[in-house]
């Protein structure tokens, strides 16, 4: 009784240790390819990089987990199946969420100071930047010294000498 | 005194570009699609599964469209509001249940009220792509040539009724 009883004890602990070095979970499921086609996959990658996930702020569709990326990423992949173009399918995407779905926006008129904006600031601040220096360079003036003025600098200069051996 | 003047004066100007900066919603994305033909589509009803509504059954009428869903939080908070505005009668709204189950969101409309004349389903989400939805709720104001002219993007407001939704629908109705 004793015996049997230890067994069931072995039995126990030995189901359990198995289950704690195989965890169901990994019997449960093989992670699911993210796609059947690498291809597709590379293609759809290579577009939602310059994709911005518009809820969650500055990353992109391909980095982001959100559920709007996966829905934007899954659109994608399917409209590769159906052989639409790269071109073809930002289009669709601009169409639905403006331009600000680009990372990389194209020039319009109300993209202008976007893309000139930096430039233009830039040469704000180095034009004041040379113009400070001409002023200031045309402040120092160089002034001669007449003789006497010399004279009296070198007076002045030797008094300070004579100070110091003193 | 110029050399005093002029770092206040581009401080200044920074000072209100900042300002302006703040209040600025930086989630507020503005939708290409408005002044665009409505995104046309055929979908179940949420209430008679086996009914199909299309977009094109709305046309001669300003409609409003709610995409909303039990999971949305927001959704909890214009929802009164929707009600209300159903019940005046002013507008027939129509809800497009988005990435939802229908059984939550049969119960979530029980729970806080139906204000939609027919709910439509949008499991996956395919017609929310359509609609540029990203955030849910959002609400599209439709006119009787089933051109979009507003988009609220996030809870309607009573701010947003009175100043935007409210003026522009009766603008709209009292368009032949």
């Amino acid at each position: 009784m004793m015996r049997q009883f230890s067994d069931v004890v072995k039995v126990t602990i030995f189901v359990f240790v198995l289950f704690s070095i195989f965890p169901l979970s990994t019997w449960a499921k093989e992670a699911i390819p993210v796609a059947e086609d690498p291809e597709i996959e590379k293609r759809m990658l290579a577009l939602t990089v310059d994709l911005r996930c518009l809820v969650c702020q500055n990353e992109s569709i391909a980095d982001s987990r959100a559920e709007f990326s996966n829905d934007i990423r899954r659109e994608i992949r399917e409209q590769i199946k159906d052989n639409k173009t790269d071109k073809e399918i930002v289009q669709f995407l601009v169409d639905r969420y403006g331009d600000f779905v680009l990372y990389n926006p194209p020039m319009k008129p109300t993209t202008v100071l976007l893309w000139f904006g930096p430039a233009i600031l830039f040469s704000i601040g180095l034009g004041s930047l040379i113009v400070y220096l001409k002023r200031r360079r045309l402040q120092i003036e160089d002034v001669s010294l007449s003789q006497e003025q010399l004279k009296e600098a070198e007076a002045l200069l030797n008094e300070d000498k004579k100070g110091k051996n003193v | 005194m110029m050399r005093y003047l002029m770092p206040l004066a581009i401080f200044m100007v920074l000072a209100v570009f900042l300002l302006i900066g703040l209040t600025l919603n930086p989630r507020q994305v503005p939708s290409p699609l408005i002044d665009k033909p409505a995104p046309k589509f055929q979908l179940n009803q949420l209430h008679e599964p086996d009914k199909i509504m299309s977009s094109e059954d709305n046309l001669g009428k300003v409609w409003m469209l709610n995409v909303w869903a039990s999971w949305c939080v927001a959704c909890r908070d214009e929802h009164p509001l929707l009600v209300q505005l159903a019940n005046s009668g002013i507008i027939p709204i129509y809800g497009l249940n988005y990435k939802d189950e229908r059984n939550t969101a049969l119960q979530w409309l029980k729970r806080y009220g139906d204000p939609y004349a027919i709910s439509i389903v949008d499991t996956d989400g395919k017609v929310g792509i359509n609609y540029g939805v990203y955030g849910v709720p959002e609400t599209y104001v439709i006119d009787k040539e089933g051109i979009i002219r507003h988009k609220q993007i996030g809870p309607v407001t009573v701010d947003s009724l009175e100043k935007t939704i409210l003026p522009l629908i009766k603008e709209l109705q009292n368009q032949a």
